[in-house]
């Protein structure tokens, strides 16, 4: 067998794919984020970013078929490792007691799970655009004349509807709190965790999560709330 | 003069049992209340005073593992209230007093549940699962012949003593028992590393931690998701860390053994 082959048919190498698809995809939402932080500056900003990202062509295409391929690994191994733990334990105790599993660790599969349709949901609406074919259109101009897409008002548009906005901020508090023992979990499945610096690495992911949280719902919020308008 | 032992006051619990005649038959759980209780009784002491009790009245004996009763075999293995050898932190179920329960408690006791160790009886699991691992790669080779100069092999205090806690592992299966998905990660973790960390264990380093893995995989476990509920109940208090030690260990022999060149005549004689 070969090494991914290994990597796919045991306990551990599951594990390890597990967590350097978790990696990618953490680094992925962290930059994800921090773009879309733009639409806090002048609607140039994300446009200019948006049209770059865009003009990447067959680059953009490489890595989002990269990040699709992660996705697509991470809840595979996890159906199969979630399948194999219950047919570890057919029979539950009659007390069920719990020593020092975070409530977090324990419902990874659900938090994924909903994280999971809201991906879907996302890329359809603001990816694909299938509700909205005029988000497509190149209707707005940058400083040096060239026509691009309109993010910002994609995104303010896209936001003022309540019900999108609260399922983004479910789907984003739901995903902090994945990551709150995914982080953790992922340093540990490589191999890099100790007691000696657990509590250091601990408190990185709680403050990581809280500020993945509260900047990403505050996008949803400033539009909702006024804060962030239209600027057509 | 020696001073009086103060009488130390008597009390009465019930025992809730998981009772399985046999593998094949339904198990359920059974009251047994227990009188006269002493603190200074141990638990299991407890349950052989109820099975004398049950042998009286012509029932059949609670049956439940049992052999060193001090903490060091591995052989008990009763899950109580929820938790593998039961209340206190770093014991055995043998080193599991009655001075931990109050005076009405009801005691809920079953066996470890898991695939991998099927029940056999009552509170009796089969744990060969734990051999077949063991056989697989917890070995090292030796020379044989005249004993070797002592201290010719040098070993760090630091690398000693990591060693030992790891060799520390009584092979109980607890943390099986108490891991959300039934792993044996911290079993396999203990046996990879401790004889991984020696020099004498580095000749089949590899092909240990290959075999071992692979075995506990074939045996039904499950895959550990870092909640550390094994570590938490371990009577041996065996970290976790070795847990991460194995997955670096894992990764690095899978690679070294696809990639590394063979000689030609591998697997010859001689
Ligand atoms: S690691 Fe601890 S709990 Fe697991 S078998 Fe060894 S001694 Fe028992
Ligand atoms: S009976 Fe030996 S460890 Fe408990």
């Amino acid at each position: 067998m070969n090494i991914l082959g290994s990597l796919f048919n045991s306990s551990i190498g599951k594990k390890i794919l597990m967590a350097l698809t978790g990696l990618v995809l953490v680094g992925f939402v962290t930059g994800h984020l921090l773009g879309n932080l733009q639409i806090f500056l002048p609607p140039q900003k994300i446009n200019a970013y948006g049209h770059m990202l865009e003009s990447l062509g067959i680059g953009l295409w490489l890595v989002r078929f990269f990040l699709l391929a992660c996705v697509v690994v991470h809840v595979w191994v996890a159906i199969q490792l979630t399948r194999e733990n219950s047919a570890a334990r057919p029979m539950n105790y009659g007390v069920n007691h719990t020593n020092r599993a975070s409530l977090a660790s324990r419902v990874m599969a659900r938090t994924g799970l909903v994280v999971l349709a809201f991906l879907i949901y996302h890329l359809l609406d603001f990816t694909f655009r299938v509700q909205h074919p005029e988000w497509s259109r190149h209707s707005f101009a940058l400083a040096d004349g060239t026509l691009v897409r309109d993010v910002h008002t994609m995104m303010v548009q896209g936001f003022s509807r309540p019900g999108v906005a609260f399922f983004y901020i479910l789907a984003v508090g739901l995903l902090s709190y994945h990551l709150a023992h995914g982080v953790v979990s992922l340093v540990q499945t490589l191999g890099f965790k100790n007691e000696r610096w657990t509590r250091g690495l601990e408190c990185f992911a709680r403050v990581y999560c809280w500020g993945y949280f509260l900047l990403n719902a505050a996008i949803p919020l400033a539009i909702l709330g006024g804060w962030v308008k239209a600027h057509v | 003069m020696v001073a009086s032992t103060p009488a130390k006051k008597l009390f009465s619990v019930t025992l809730r049992v998981w009772r399985q005649a046999s593998p094949a038959q339904l198990g359920k759980f059974v009251d047994y209340p227990a009188h006269n209780v002493s603190p200074d009784m141990s638990f299991l002491e407890l349950l052989d005073v109820v099975n004398d009790g049950l042998t009286v009245s012509n029932d059949e004996p609670i049956a439940f593992a049992h052999d060193c009763r001090e903490g060091i075999c591995g052989t008990c293995s009763c899950t109580i209230n929820g938790k593998p050898h039961g209340p206190g932190k770093g014991v055995a179920t043998c080193q599991v007093y009655m001075r931990s329960f109050q005076a009405g408690d009801v005691i809920v006791v079953e066996p470890f549940r898991a695939t991998a160790f099927p029940i056999i009886k009552d509170l009796v699991v089969e744990r060969s699962a734990f051999d077949k691992i063991q056989q697989a790669g917890g070995f090292i080779s030796a020379r044989t012949g005249a004993a070797p100069d002592a201290n010719s092999i040098l070993v760090s205090k630091a690398v000693a003593d990591l060693a030992m806690d790891a060799a520390a592992c009584i092979g109980c299966g607890a943390c099986v028992a108490a891991c959300k998905n039934a792993s044996a990660m911290l079993f396999v973790a203990a046996k990879v590393s401790h004889l991984g960390l020696m020099p004498q264990g580095q000749p089949e380093r590899d092909r240990r931690v290959l075999a071992m893995v692979q075995t506990m995989d074939e045996a039904g476990f499950g895959n550990c998701t870092n909640q550390y509920e094994c570590s938490a109940v371990c009577p041996k208090t065996i970290t976790h860390d070795f847990i991460a030690r194995l997955n670096r260990d894992y990764v690095g022999a899978l690679f070294r053994s696809k990639l590394q060149p063979v000689s030609a005549s591998a697997g010859g004689g001689a």
